[in-house]
């Protein structure tokens, strides 16, 4: 029973970590309509700016300040060069769009720091605690709780203050939206920003745990079966769908994956997405989607 | 010079002499109703669209559909076409009762239909669209497709034929090779029409066929509705705002409001009709 | 002046319906053909077989996807899965049952292929637009775990890599390039051509039917889950047969990797690049994706001379393939082949400027 827990528990922890790289698709598809497979390569780029930074000697909140400001440039790039020329092209256009951003990003990003794994270390205590005869990780813990924090915020942003709203008209219609007066543009760059921010976060807790290395990008690969699980449109959904996913795929790898040869962790979630895809396409907690004639 | 058509057949042709002119008046050629549709209600989660709505349509008749924006009548269109499907009711057509019909069964059986928001193949050129419509007839597998033989090859010369006349009875013979999407509203609305002729169906459902043209646009177009249903005898079912048009073409008028038919007769009975005055002018004070 | 429609008048629909209805295109299309033809007399062997050859096979792996998500509508990142299934089961028809001629053994490996993309494709009745995508990724995924861990598939090969036998085809031994060349250049050039014919006749329309506007289609009475399931079997027979073809005429050995999820996506970069949704447009698109590469080095090696580190030079690929993409998704999403045609219209007039 024990060892249940343990992978059920490790299994969560790590759903936490899908889901802070699903809260920025979400946060992306939500206000712009778009879905980013970059969004992988943006985490791996914010954490290894950060990490480049930090081995220069840079104090370590300058450092955070200094990533921030690259992924704020960078939003305003993608911005000017990627979305602003394809301003109400279909959805399949965009989506393949960011599949050449990801590679783009990527090589970039080996072309500019190597391919060699950084280590990163957050200061933060690594000693284990022991609750009810389980073994989690204090780190975990904390990057759990900070998950929570950010889904917090980041429902109240959308859902109560101007600019929430602003984003989700975009997210829309944009022409509608840049009918009624919505700068299109400066909400496009605040959600990348955004977005930048979640993935410096994302990319800095897994380089954490794993050491910031390349397949860090396939991370995204993750994170789609959890959006579809959770809704694309749904903040709470990515934290709850992350856990899901985390959790289901290791006790599928511990407990049936001896039966089939293992190594079934990696396509499990998808089947898992096939499924809510027949049953309940607009996942947990998503927008259900009329079409009219 | 006027086309004569023979319906039998099915087959558009030029002729020449004017004794073979069909010259019918209106009111001999409608026969027994074709289509019933009994108690039909639909709604959207919580929002009713079509409450307990029954009329029938019979043969030949040009049937006009009326009514305030949002009274439903895109859905009624749309329950007989089978795009949507009503929580209650039933719809007969020919004989063959269904509580629900299904969008390519309601094709089979011979029913076709034009979009408000025109549904045509935007990457796909005029002649294209119009083959479209000769789908079901096409009976031709992948295979004979693949090397060009056959039934393939034959009967996309003789389906180019068919639709080179409703080019021709559409007066669109110029644009044939333009891709849909880069013509004009008006001219996009008529190949819409083609792609619908182009079945031959026995039911032609149109919804708002002459809606954003002008006055020159409109007369052409209701001179097409009319040989269609004059020349080729299909019944048409009609969905139109301009009041105009409606008096002058339709043989009875069927009028919705807020999802529920309130008068149905001919246009200059309802026109008189208290209910239809009041939805529409409001009542007098 | 040498491209001009003037004087060529079609009294016949059969004469309208031609593939190449202008003179100057047959022609065109004529004198590629000889080159195709004659190309190994003049040309290294070592070009046959790096260029070439896989210029035919993605070519045809390219024309396969576009049949689903250009011509089809269906987004689909699975390309490879289907290639690995047309590749394994080519090898195994052809090592268990020697005496099964190998082509048969390759139209086994498309047909399996269609079938199991068949398979995949029946979530697509519900499921539209980048959904898809995302079953297309999991077929990718299941694909590549089924290849590396149910041993049968593999015949338990070492590390799961299969080496494929040397083709004999009614007596003839198919083992130089030139004759590797010309087998794939048969092959392709036929599969083309049929691909041309079934997308200007009923099938071709009823895909874009339901690419453009599904409802509507519907409503004229074309089945959706019938012509989805058809775009599926036709594409991924397909790639089978391109990656039977990559398998027993290009790599000779392959394992499950070969047929990875980058694979997939730079045969969707083939179709985006070259155009979507056109059969020219397939070729122009593997033409450019594997020639970059080749341009890439040749060009930094010129600029940077030697010092350049072939990792470097393999992110900075990377980030050109990214840029392009990009590129031609901003400025002609309609690929090379809408390029084409522009430079044909424009090559009508000439040298008048309208």
């Amino acid at each position: 029973m024990t060892f249940f827990l343990e992978v059920l528990i490790s299994g969560l922890l790590s759903g936490v970590m899908y889901s802070l790289v699903a809260l920025g698709l979400v946060l992306i598809f939500k206000a712009s309509g778009v879905f980013n497979f970059a969004q992988g390569s943006m985490a791996l780029f914010a954490a290894l700016t950060f990490v480049s930074f930090l081995e220069m000697g840079i104090n370590f909140w300058v450092c955070l300040l200094m990533t921030m400001g690259v992924m704020v440039i960078l939003a305003f790039l993608v911005e000017k060069f990627i979305l602003r020329p394809l301003i109400n092209q279909p959805m399949i256009t965009l989506f393949m769009v960011t599949i050449g951003l990801d590679f783009f990003l990527e090589g970039f990003a080996q072309l500019a720091w190597g391919t060699q794994v950084h280590r990163l270390d957050l200061g933060i205590p690594n000693d284990a605690l022991f609750i009810f005869d389980i073994m989690i990780g204090k780190q975990d813990i904390f990057i759990a709780v900070t998950a929570a924090f950010l889904v917090l915020v980041l429902t109240v942003f959308f859902n109560k203050t101007r600019m929430g709203r602003a984003l989700r008209a975009v997210a829309d219609d944009h022409q509608g939206a840049m009918s009624v007066g919505i700068p299109l543009k400066h909400v496009w760059v605040m959600v990348w920003i955004v977005a930048g921010f979640v993935a410096l976060v994302a990319g800095l807790a897994w380089g954490n745990s794993l050491g910031v290395q390349f397949s860090l990008k396939t991370i995204t690969l993750k994170a789609i079966p959890v959006i579809i699980l959770g809704g694309f449109t749904s903040i709470s959904g990515a934290i709850v769908a992350g856990l899901i996913v985390g959790a289901s795929e290791k006790l599928a790898e511990v407990f049936l994956g001896p039966f089939v040869g293992g190594g079934i962790e990696n396509f499990f979630p998808y089947l898992l997405a096939i499924v809510f895809l027949l049953i309940r396409p607009n996942g947990l907690f998503g927008d259900v989607h009329i079409d009219r004639v | 010079m006027n086309t004569a058509i023979k319906y039998n057949e099915t087959v558009f042709q030029g002729l020449s002499s004017p004794i073979d002119v069909y010259a019918r008046t209106r009111s001999q050629k409608i026969g027994a109703p074709i289509l019933q549709v009994k108690n039909v209600s639909l709604s959207f989660g919580g929002v009713a669209a079509l409450e307990d709505v029954s009329f029938n349509v019979k043969e030949h008749e040009l049937l006009a559909i009326i009514g305030p924006n949002g009274a439903g009548k895109s859905s009624m269109l749309n329950v007989i076409n089978g795009v949507y499907h009503p929580q209650k009711g039933q719809i007969t057509f020919f004989g063959e009762t269904r509580h629900k019909m299904n969008a390519h069964h309601s094709a089979e059986q011979g029913i076709a239909r034009t979009f408000q928001n025109i549904a045509l193949f935007p990457g796909m050129t005029v002649i294209d669209n119009i083959m479209t419509g000769r789908n079901l007839k096409m009976k031709a597998n992948f295979l004979e497709q693949a090397l060009y033989i056959g039934r393939a090859k034959k009967e996309e010369i003789y389906h180019r034929q068919k639709v080179e006349e409703i080019l021709d009875f559409l007066h669109i013979q110029p644009i044939r090779k333009t891709p849909v999407g880069r013509l004009p509203y008006g001219l996009q609305k008529r190949v819409e029409l083609g792609r619908a002729l182009a079945a031959e169906p026995r039911l032609l459902l149109l919804d708002e066929p002459m809606a954003g043209m002008n006055m020159e646009e409109k007369e052409d177009m209701c001179r097409f509705i009319l040989d269609v249903n004059d020349e080729l005898g299909t019944t048409i079912i009609l969905i139109e705002h301009d009041m105009g048009v409606v008096m002058d073409i339709s043989d009875r008028v069927v009028v919705l409001n807020y999802g529920m038919k309130i008068a149905i007769g001919t246009p200059k009975a309802v026109c008189e009709d208290k209910d239809v005055i009041e939805a529409y002018l409001g009542v007098n004070p | 002046m040498f491209y001009r429609e003037t004087g060529q008048f079609k009294t016949s629909y059969a004469a309208d319906r031609a593939i190449f209805p202008i003179r100057q295109d047959l022609y065109g299309m004529g004198i590629l053909l000889l080159l195709a033809l004659t190309v190994p007399f003049f040309v290294k062997e070592y070009w046959l077989s790096a260029i070439l050859i896989p210029f035919l096979v993605f070519s045809l792996a390219a024309l396969g996807l576009n049949i689903l998500t250009g011509y089809a509508g269906q987004l689909s990142l699975g390309a490879s899965a289907f290639m690995a299934v047309g590749a394994y089961t080519a090898w195994n028809i052809s090592t268990r049952l020697p005496q099964v001629p190998l082509l048969v053994s390759f139209i086994a490996g498309g047909i399996t292929a269609a079938a199991y993309g068949m398979f995949i494709g029946i979530p697509s009745l519900r499921i539209k637009g980048f959904y898809l995508a995302v079953t297309s990724l999991a077929a990718v995924f299941l694909t590549e775990w089924i290849f590396t861990h149910i041993g049968w598939f593999y015949n338990y090969e070492l590390s799961a890599t299969i080496s494929t036998p040397e083709m004999v085809i009614a007596g003839i031994k198919f083992d130089t390039p030139i004759r590797r060349y010309y087998l794939t250049l048969i092959i392709v050039c036929l599969m083309a051509l049929a691909a041309k014919n079934m997308m200007r006749c009923t099938i071709g329309r009823e895909f874009m039917a339901i690419r453009d506007m599904d409802v509507a289609a519907e409503v004229i009475g074309i089945r959706m889950l019938r012509t989805k399931l058809v775009a599926f079997g036709i594409s991924s027979f397909y790639l089978g047969v391109a990656g039977a073809l990559y398998a027993f005429v290009y790599l000779r050995s392959v394992s499950a990797a070969s047929f990875d999820l980058s694979e997939s996506l730079h045969i969707l970069f083939m179709i985006i690049v070259g155009g979507v949704g056109s059969i020219l447009g397939s070729f122009l698109g593997a033409a450019f994706i594997l020639l970059m590469p080749i341009f890439l080095n040749l060009g930094a090696h010129a600029v940077l001379g030697n010092s350049i580190d072939p990792q470097n030079l393999a992110t900075l690929e990377l980030m050109v393939f990214g840029g392009l993409i990009i590129f031609f998704l901003i400025a002609e999403p309609h690929g090379m082949a809408r390029l084409w045609q522009i430079i044909k219209e424009k090559l009508r007039i000439w040298p008048f400027p309208h």
